[in-house]
């Protein structure tokens, strides 16, 4: 049996799990509705007179994801210690890694497929004009790459505790750091007083700094190691809370 | 199968498990009995290896449970306290998950669970959702998916606990006939399960393995073990004592019951009495009065238990 087999059965399961619950309808239904509402009314896509979804599509992006993703994530662990089903995962011929990774995975790809689930957008800017769709699909890929990033961080304050909320509220205020230390406003702020290599470090760290490559168009392969060092460096903290609450 | 030396389990200051040791073969049934708080569920995490030890070793089938934790947790099947489950799922959906997880597929993954069903009595329950069940059904569950590989080893945390008196009737005779051919351990603070079901006990306290042996051997600590209790018709409950009190082999005596038609009462021996001579010689004694009743008491499992956990009880019988 080897490690692909573990994963595969655990992330099943998760997606099972979201499908089995209101949870994953909802989710994809708000995201759905509010992905659709910043774009055509708040980010003006008709008044932009331009076939692209830069601006008035992905730009909402990161905040979306900052209540969004949480929601998604918050039950993975902290479910697990309430109910006391983490005890038979944990005891079964899996590694804690294993079941990490599965967990990660599944909840990834239904972020993924509630992603997708907004191709209604770019058929229609197609309908309406040629927009140059690589950059559209690359603003795709960033997207989901940042989401993975929002869901990390999400896994690694669940199963800091048994509770969804304090899970959800956690979560919510490390990436709301993650968007702000890159957010205009907060930059120049920032610049004000401190001197122009700190205000460039910190700028380093935020989602929106990395994503708005990709929405240009551009697969920077420093954006894309951000995203992936993120995601390695919160699941492995994941693991390391796992274990550190399991030896008392 | 599962062999257990010198553990120990520290949650800051707190010892909860010290230098336990115990070895447990197929074909037995173990039971841990200790009063709450004893250390017995940290022992059993630590068998399966949920939590690590501070210090000892622990191997099934020759598996170091810490350091080829996989192969070991192959062999072990194991319901934890309050029988979690996954409550988004049906329990046929749960048990499938399992049977997976453990690595059965397609026709031996479905005959799995189709077996673990019928033997827990899952069937009117097979596609309702977990979350609806009642506490038997979902502990019944939980059992399910712990036999669901057939594994050679079962650890059981209060298997009864939360049972209706048939469902625990059920359970018992469930882990005595597995017993046959596995290595179970299980834990629990009913007394008569130890009797129903085990084939040999360890009683815990405050993290230290205080008796270890058969029910009957360990009701032979019990103080009662092997004193006489004799009811005589037309005699007062006194006179009968003075009488018993005169006999040498009697070390004291203890008045049980009087009544208007006679008396109870019970003669504690000054040794260890062999195959009932000390009923017989109470019986020649006694000759010539109406015995109604006389016998040799057994040993209460609950006034050994009680004896060895409370903190103030008699230590003379640890020796």
């Amino acid at each position: 049996m080897n490690a692909w087999y573990g994963i595969k059965t655990i992330a099943k399961r998760e997606l099972g799990a979201y499908f089995s619950s209101p949870l994953a309808y909802i989710f994809i239904v708000i995201f759905l509705l509010l992905s659709s509402f910043f774009t055509f009314m708040v980010g003006a896509f008709f008044q932009r007179g331009e076939a692209s979804l830069t601006r008035s599509f992905f730009d909402w992006h990161p905040w979306f994801y900052l209540f969004l993703v949480p929601a998604v994530g918050m039950r993975l662990w902290a479910e697990e210690r309430r109910v006391g089903t983490i005890e038979l995962l944990l005891t079964m011929p899996v590694t804690a890694w294993q079941a990490i990774v599965g967990k990660f995975l599944a909840s990834w790809l239904f972020l993924g497929l509630a992603l997708a689930l907004t191709f209604p957008l770019v058929i229609t800017v197609n309908y309406l004009g040629q927009p140059d769709n690589g950059v559209i699909l690359c603003g795709y890929l960033g997207s989901w790459l940042m989401a993975g990033a929002y869901l990390a961080i999400s896994c690694l304050t669940s199963a800091l505790t048994r509770s969804q909320v304090v899970s959800f509220i956690l979560s919510v205020v490390a990436c709301l750091f993650f968007i702000l230390c890159g957010f205009a406003p907060v930059v120049n702020l920032l610049s004000s007083w401190a001197n122009p290599s700190v205000v460039d470090t910190v700028a380093a760290f935020s989602f929106i700094t990395h994503f708005d490559g990709f929405q240009k168009g551009v697969v920077d392969s420093r954006d894309v190691i951000f995203f992936l060092s993120v995601i390695l460096f919160a699941l492995f903290s994941n693991s390391v809370v796992l274990r550190t609450h399991r030896a008392g | 199968m599962i062999i257990v030396s010198n553990l120990r389990k520290n949650f800051g200051a707190k010892r909860a498990v010290d230098d336990v040791s115990f070895s447990v073969e197929r074909g037995e049934v173990l039971g841990f009995l200790g009063p709450n708080g004893a250390g017995k569920s940290t022992t059993m995490r630590m068998v399966t290896g949920f939590i690590p030890p501070t210090a000892g070793r622990i191997t099934i089938g020759g598996f170091d449970v810490v350091d080829q934790p996989l192969q070991a947790r192959r062999l072990v099947g194991y319901l934890p306290e309050n029988a979690p489950a996954y409550t988004d799922m049906t329990v046929q959906g749960f048990l499938a998950f399992t049977a997976e997880i453990r690595g059965l597929r397609g026709p031996a993954k479905l005959a799995a669970v189709n077996r673990a069903i019928e033997m827990c009595f899952l069937e009117n329950v097979r596609h309702q959702s977990v979350e609806t069940l009642s506490k038997g059904y979902r502990h019944r569950t939980c059992f399910a998916q712990s036999v669901i590989h057939d594994p050679a080893v079962l650890v059981l945390d209060e298997p009864t606990d939360g049972l209706d008196p048939n469902q625990k009737h059920e359970v018992r005779s469930l882990i005595r006939r597995m017993g046959q051919q596995k290595a179970i351990i299980f834990s629990t603070h009913i007394l008569e399960e130890v009797d129903a079901v085990c084939s040999r006990a360890i009683i815990i306290n405050r993290g230290r393995i205080i008796a270890n042996g058969t029910p009957a051997e360990l009701r032979q600590r019990s103080e009662i073990a092997g004193a006489v209790t004799v009811r005589v018709a037309g005699e007062k409950a006194a006179a009968l004592a003075q009488k018993l009190n005169a006999l040498s082999p009697v070390k004291r005596t203890e008045v049980v019951a009087e009544t208007a038609s006679g008396a109870t009462v019970r003669a504690y021996p000054k040794r260890e009495p062999v195959n009932g001579e000390f009923a017989r010689e109470i019986n020649a004694a006694l000759a010539g009065s109406k015995i109604e009743e006389l016998h040799s008491e057994e040993g209460r499992l609950d006034e050994v238990f009680r004896q060895l956990t409370l903190p103030n009880g008699p230590k003379e019988i640890l020796s």
